[in-house]
């Protein structure tokens, strides 16, 4: 961390080389979604370097994997990004089917397509809802949680919980869809653009929004890619990377939809990239519920799981926040060897330090909002 | 008034005009007027930004949550009163009242209502001939607090806290004082008195003439107030609480009535300079409104004034510190001085012509 500073000699009228402090942003500050903190060297409010520091939360999830057969792990996988449980169950899930070869039957696969659907959909919100607020717009906050209390209901109805939803298992899902629940979906599918309007019209065109995130955070699409970035980040720096266009899983091979891009990799782009991906995500909701085929929702499979002796299988989907990967290594018995989760909140998390050099601290809020991290993920 | 009649026969003319009177003024314009107002603001704010942002705001303590604001001043005063042992003690103690009285002292050259008629009391407290310079050198006052309580805190956000009221209030003063001089010009008098009779005389308000200033004196207002989208200094997303970060109970409070008691005076003053004080609006389409006291107009254009500060918050976000400089400094301060020159030179071809 000790080197590049930011470069004295620039042209910036703001920056003066005068004296640095030290301050800590976090693990308890408001905006740092959780127990992240930031270290900063600031001259007066411009930052001159960050080294974000990591651990608060970290809870061993990937040593317990193995500690635990294949069907008990998908509760860890809850707990990893709390705020987007179902795309963290259908990763795992998927990474299992592949180590002991097990096919998914079309019902189970169109309804797990919808609960990720709808998981990105809250993800979405709960990040809009909090990245609007950090910038100091209070009122989007609580449209944003209307909207998610109502996916959330849709999860309680289908399995009970509504935010650790252990929703999938290795083979298929737990239940079938409780009666009546693709109307209660469809009814809020239909009226959610409308309220995704209702947002945009608050931010979209408001000049100080546009001042507070155009421009801000800038990630040039070849940086992007050399950290590893995934998800909407790296969609708002303009490159067409979706797995769920490039590699199709579950039902994502028969729904029509789009991959919104953005161009120049600001703060603002990956705003209006995420809001249109929430308008795709309802599209494909709604895809899905009018071809929700009928049958089985698990495959045929045996009543203990066994990996064969030294497979390994990595699974990666398009999570909310980028690729959500898990990589297993299987050793014949019923528990994984080993389990590796590729986490994209804490491979992006990982440019901030980058972004936010020679930036003031109100962009660094700007700016580690955008990036939508979730401590749970990045600490494991 | 019989009772206030014996007391001024009672202790005699010269005593009861200069001491007596403007002593109960106070008393009951702040304990009847200000405190109540500012506490039920803190209750209306609530309840409007619940109804803009689609919730329902406080309703569990009282009928409607009437009772709320009186729980809360409770709470505030029984809690326990912490005092950071790295703090400079007296600075940290002397902050809050210095953003407070100011704010309070300012009340006092506001009218409410028309001058008395005789043997009648008037609807203020004094009238100073230099009103709007006593204003503006008052509201100057209250940035040593802000920038006191973030130093004396000895932390580093709310010295950060207190550096960003101090650049953004000196900023702010500039145009806002300038933003009065054209009204000033119009009304060839400081007094706030002699403001609303010109605009009386002149049967304008002077919003219509200074519509510019009006909108300077209004965004200056909001940022000398540090209100949304100027509230930088306590931004609670970037410093934490800002130069209030380590105040709690009684002493919070204090920043707090500082707060909204500036956002009624930087209304109210509002009132006065632009939308004709205590006059009636519409005189002589509805004649009936000339019959309602004049402090029942000036309360609800204040309220009005009131009720757009709680729609910003609603709806803006923040701006960024370096931006804020640059409105202040680059828009607000040229235009409020090419306001000052159009005013004078129409004023200057009016009195050649008229």
């Amino acid at each position: 961390m000790a080197e590049p500073i930011v470069d004295p000699t620039a042209s910036d009228a703001l920056f003066d080389p005068g004296e640095e402090m030290e301050l800590n942003f976090g693990p308890q500050h408001p905006s740092t979604h959780g127990v992240l903190r930031l270290k900063l060297k600031v001259d007066g409010e411009r930052i001159l370097d960050c080294y974000p520091i990591i651990g608060y939360l970290h809870r061993g999830t990937e040593k317990l994997f193995e500690l635990h057969p294949f069907f008990q792990n998908v509760p860890h996988t809850d707990r990893m990004d709390y705020v987007a449980a179902a795309t963290n169950n259908l990763a795992y899930v998927g990474a299992v089917e592949k180590l002991v070869g097990l096919t998914v039957p079309p019902r189970a696969r169109y309804i797990r397509t919808i609960l990720a659907e709808l998981q990105r959909i809250s993800s979405h919100l709960l990040w809009l809802a909090t990245h609007a607020i950090d910038i100091g717009a209070m009122t989007p906050f609580f449209y944003c949680f209307r909207e998610r209390e109502q996916v959330l209901d849709l999860f309680e109805q289908y399995c009970g919980a509504r935010l650790t939803l252990n929703c999938m298992r290795p083979g298929g899902l737990p239940h079938d869809l409780p009666v009546g629940w693709t109307d209660t979906c469809r009814a809020f599918a239909d009226k959610f653009p409308s309220k995704v309007d209702e947002y945009e019209e608050l931010l979209t065109d408001n000049r100080i929004w546009k001042k507070r995130t155009v421009g801000i955070g800038v990630l040039a699409p070849d940086v992007a890619i050399d950290y590893g970035i995934t998800g909407p980040m790296l969609r708002g720096s303009g490159v067409d990377w979706d797995l769920r266009k490039a590699m199709p899983y579950e039902a994502y091979g028969e729904v029509e939809f789009d991959v919104p891009l953005g161009k120049n990799g600001d703060t603002y782009d990956r705003y209006l990239v995420r809001m249109a991906e929430m308008r795709q995500a309802n599209r494909i909701i709604l895809q899905c519920l009018e071809k929700l085929p009928a049958g089985p929702i698990m495959a045929k499979r045996p009543r203990v799981l066994k990996s064969g002796k030294d497979t390994e299988a990595y699974h990666g989907i398009e999570g909310p926040k980028g690729e959500i990967g898990f990589y297993i290594v299987g050793d014949g018995t019923p528990n994984p060897y080993r389990c590796h989760v590729r986490a994209p909140s804490f491979i992006n998390l990982q440019v901030v330090p980058e972004l936010s050099r020679g930036m003031l601290i109100a962009d660094l809020v700007a700016i580690v909002g955008t990036t939508d991290i979730v401590l749970g993920e990045v600490d494991r | 008034m019989a009772l206030l009649d014996a007391l001024r026969r009672a202790v005699g003319d010269p005593l009861f005009y200069f001491a007596v009177s403007p002593a109960l003024k106070i008393l009951v314009l702040l304990f009847l007027g200000i405190l109540p107002v500012i506490t039920y603001l803190v209750l209306a704010e609530r309840k409007i930004l619940g109804f803009i942002q689609a919730r329902v705001g406080p309703n569990r303590v009282g009928p409607w949550g009437l009772l709320q604001p009186i729980a809360d001043v409770m709470k505030l005063l029984v809690k326990e009163d912490t005092l950071p042992s790295q703090a400079v003690k007296w600075a940290f103690i002397l902050a809050p009242c210095l953003v407070v009285a100011p704010a309070f002292i300012i009340f006092s050259v506001i009218p409410m209502g028309p001058p008395p008629a005789a043997g009648h009391m008037a609807w203020y407290v004094t009238d100073v001939n230099t009103g709007l310079l006593f204003i503006i050198a008052l509201a100057t006052v209250g940035v040593y607090g802000l920038i006191i309580g973030g130093w004396s805190s000895n932390n580093k956000f709310s010295l950060m806290g207190g550096l960003r009221s101090a650049a953004q209030m000196i900023s702010y003063e500039v145009p806002q004082g300038l933003s009065l001089v054209g009204p000033l010009m119009l009304a060839g008098s400081l007094s706030l008195v002699g403001i609303v009779e010109a605009q009386a005389r002149l049967s304008w308000w002077f919003v219509f003439p200074q519509i510019v200033a009006f909108f300077i004196y209004l965004v200056a207002g909001v940022a000398e107030s540090n209100r949304n989208p100027f509230d930088l200094p306590e931004a609670e997303s970037e410093l934490v609480a800002g130069f209030h970060t380590e105040y709690s109970g009684m002493r919070f409070a204090l920043f707090f009535l500082g707060e909204y008691a500036n956002m009624i005076v930087i209304s109210a003053v509002a009132t006065t300079v632009f939308l004709g004080g205590w006059l009636p609006p519409f005189p002589h389409l509805v004649p009936a409104f000339t019959h309602v006291p004049g402090v029942i107009w000036f309360v609800l254009k204040v309220f009005g004034f009131l009720f757009v500060y709680i729609w910003f918050r609603g709806t803006f976000p923040r701006y960024r510190f370096d931006q804020l400089m640059d409105l202040g400094w680059k828009w607000m301060i040229p235009l409020a001085l090419l306001n000052i020159v159009a005013t004078g030179v129409i004023k200057l071809l009016l009195a050649h012509h008229g």
